[in-house]
């Protein structure tokens, strides 16, 4: 079978698990964003309690593995009465797991906003809500955007592991075709290729775009 | 653009053969033009030191002779031989890789910021290239590199790592380090230009001794005007790439001619 | 709450533990390969030829932008189409190994890229060949601002190492599997890889600065 034949009659495959891959990505990526800014800023925070919680959410999905993690949620919590689906499963697996690396990233770089802005935006009586949503907050935004498009790369790598709780993304299709065709090479090439365009095509130019428009709208040219 | 390479000879031979000579020597970079048409003896044993105004390609004629920057145009001859070319065929062909490193070795080099090796020691550094590039024994290696440690007056820091040193101290330890290779010719740098003020001296003074008891051909690019004119055998003035004029210190300090040495001479008078 | 049984859990303690073993062995070897051909990767992009350092860094891109757990089924089952059988262990070994290398790479070329310019001209000064001027003077000072990279992707390769259990490399998550489908429970086992991957990565992060600065001291800087 040459692979033009195998493209006929597998694309289709290969584009409906293309698409289930690009919908994880996109939910994890949403889970990863808001829980990675609520405990980048609780880890900021001079509250013990709301630190510990961070802290302890940050160490344990950082400390371990998400296929570890991934698998805990498919099989444990069902055992404590909470059930999702496995879809759910897999793109709130891959969204926590960034999301404590990406919290870290949020404390970094609001840390690193130099503290006279901190001293001169509270000389202009402003509250602490609004220093860190108007000044802190967008300049913090800017300098974590070049870590954080590696960081969306690897959330776009880490969605491939849902495959293993069956959520029929691309990496599933590749190993349906893969055993059913044992035409490996071209099973799993295609989806590294995908993969590889995706990343690199597609999600990494996004994400200059972004670093660009966001230095634009602080001046920084 | 080929240059016709037959002008140049294999070899210098004669009883006058130079130490150094640059013949007809081009550099640029781009259409940016750092050297015109240099053209430039030194003598065995002579002090030459390289003076003007920043941009005037004094350095840049040191860094072609340490062939840190290959040349667009002319030859350089070392004792005779060329440095930057070789004969290959009866012709002069750029020089390759290996030709270059064995032809490198009679020259040795100090740069502005040291370059100290910052993971070796002050004795470390100085026997690193005898020992690693003249492949010679570990035990003379480090009896040379003492003897020379002692000259420069760091043998009890012979222990320490750069990052422990002065600026100062550091250069001195450099100056050990290049002269631990036995080159024929030793190039300075603007060795002082990163220095401290009240630590100038005690390199300066590493240099006079040298000048006094060693029989080394020497080319010295400074700001040192007074130091300069104490120690050179001649004087160049370098101005917009080409020697702008050149004599005696005596000479072309006491009493310059061009007017561009004039004015780059009362200029720096007022500064220092 | 949950029915946490502890005489299970200390019936199959061993045999968790003798795979945690095989975790550890799978890191260290992949991470061996990881670092020498992570530096070959680095190097040959630093030759003359512009047409090699352009094919070098499009496959390390290639390689740092596609999921592991793809590139490990790949290098699996890709050899027994064309008669080449791997065992788990050598696929394994062979797909984690070229992953991080390409990880390293990129380490040891911000490592490199960090040794300033008059360190170069020294060595030419000196009259050093090109692997004098790598191995004794641009590489021992490249190393300490690469430990912390270095550092960072071991604990990373550990943290992979569960992905070779779907090729059956008889590793932690290999053995969780096993265990969980012979007995019907899995809160244990998943438990307890959690934990002993929380046991061991999370001290390293302290052993990893303390090495860095161990290393920069060895070599005189500070």
């Amino acid at each position: 079978m040459s692979y033009t034949e195998f493209l006929t009659e597998y694309g289709g495959r290969f584009l409906d698990g293309t698409l289930v891959t690009a919908l994880q990505f996109v939910l994890a990526a949403v889970v990863a964003i808001a829980l990675a800014l609520i405990a980048g800023l609780m880890k900021l925070s001079s509250n013990p309690l709301i630190k510990g919680i961070a802290v302890t959410y940050i160490e344990i999905f950082r400390g371990t593995s998400l296929l570890v993690q991934l698998f805990w949620l498919f099989y444990v919590l069902p055992l404590f009465g909470i059930t999702f689906d496995k879809f759910t499963t897999g793109f709130v697996a891959v969204g926590l797991n960034l999301g404590a690396y990406g919290a870290e990233l949020v404390r970094g770089a609001i840390q690193s906003v130099p503290k006279g802005q901190w001293e001169a935006s509270y000389a202009l009586s402003m509250s602490p809500a609004t220093q860190m949503r108007r000044i802190i907050l967008p300049q913090a935004f800017v300098a974590m955007l070049p870590p954080w498009g590696n960081l969306i790369i690897e959330l776009l790598k880490a969605t491939a592991l849902v495959s293993l709780i069956a959520v029929s993304d691309l990496m599933f299709e590749a190993r349906q075709i893969n055993g059913s065709t044992y035409l490996s090479a071209q099973a799993f090439g295609t989806a590294l290729i995908i993969y590889y365009i995706f990343a690199r095509f597609i999600v990494t130019p996004f994400m200059r775009w972004l670093e660009r428009v966001m230095a634009r709208r602080l001046g920084r040219v | 653009m080929m240059e016709d390479m037959s002008r140049y000879p294999l070899e210098l031979t004669g009883p006058d053969v130079p130490m150094v000579r640059f013949m007809n020597v081009t550099k640029a970079y781009g259409k940016l033009v750092v050297l015109d048409s240099l053209d430039l003896d030194v003598a065995a044993g002579e002090m030459v030191t390289v003076i003007g105004p920043s941009g005037s390609g004094k350095t840049t004629v040191l860094r072609m002779l340490m062939t840190l920057e290959t040349i667009n145009g002319g030859v350089i001859y070392v004792d005779g031989k060329p440095l930057t070319h070789m004969p290959k065929n009866g012709a002069l062909v750029p020089a390759d890789a290996k030709y270059l490193r064995n032809a490198r070795t009679s020259i040795g080099m100090c740069f502005q910021h040291f370059n100290l090796f910052p993971h070796m020691t002050a004795l470390q550094n100085c026997m690193e290239g005898p020992v690693q590039v003249l492949g010679m024994p570990k035990t003379e290696a480090r009896e040379r590199s003492e003897n020379l440690l002692e000259l420069v007056g760091m043998i009890d820091k012979k222990d320490q790592h750069p990052s422990r040193l002065s600026g100062g101290q550091q250069q001195r330890v450099a100056i050990a380090r290049a002269l631990a290779m036995r080159p024929k010719v030793m190039l300075f740098d603007e060795v002082t230009s990163a220095l401290d003020p009240e630590v100038i001296g005690e390199v300066t003074n590493v240099i006079r001794k040298l000048v006094a008891e060693h029989n080394l051909t020497m080319l010295m690019v400074t700001h040192q005007m007074g130091f300069a004119k104490d120690i050179s055998d001649r004087v160049c003035f370098f101005f917009g790439g080409r020697i702008e004029e050149q004599g005696p210190p005596e000479t072309l300090f006491g009493d310059p001619q061009r007017e561009r040495t004039q004015q780059f001479l009362s200029a720096v008078k007022e500064a220092g | 709450m949950l029915d946490w049984k502890w005489d299970f859990t200390f019936e199959i303690l061993p045999r968790m533990l003798w795979a945690t073993l095989n975790t550890l062995m799978a890191a260290g070897i992949g991470y061996a390969i990881a670092i020498v051909l992570g530096l070959v990767l680095a190097l040959a992009q630093r030759t003359p030829w512009r047409l090699l350092t352009l094919v070098i860094r499009e496959l390390v891109e290639f390689v740092r932008s596609t999921p592991l757990v793809l590139q490990i089924f790949f290098v699996y089952y890709v050899g027994p189409q064309y008669g080449l059988n791997l065992s788990p262990w050598v696929a394994g070994m062979i797909a984690i190994g070229l992953h991080y290398a390409a990880y390293l790479s990129e380490v040891y070329r911000g490592g490199l890229e960090s040794v300033p310019k008059g360190q170069w001209e020294a060595c030419t000064a000196l009259n050093m060949t090109p692997s004098q001027t790598y191995f004794r003077i641009i590489i021992p000072q490249a190393l300490p601002p690469s430990v912390a990279g270095m550092g960072n992707y071991l604990v990373g390769i550990f943290k992979d190492t569960p992905m070779l259990s779907v090729i059956g490399v008889a590793e932690l998550m290999h053995a969780a599997n096993a265990i969980g489908g012979q007995h019907y429970r899995y809160l244990e086992p998943y438990t307890m890889v959690g934990v002993i991957f929380l046991l061991i990565s999370l001290p390293s992060a302290g052993l990893i600065r303390g090495f860095e600065g161990w290393v920069r001291r060895k070599l005189g800087m500070r």
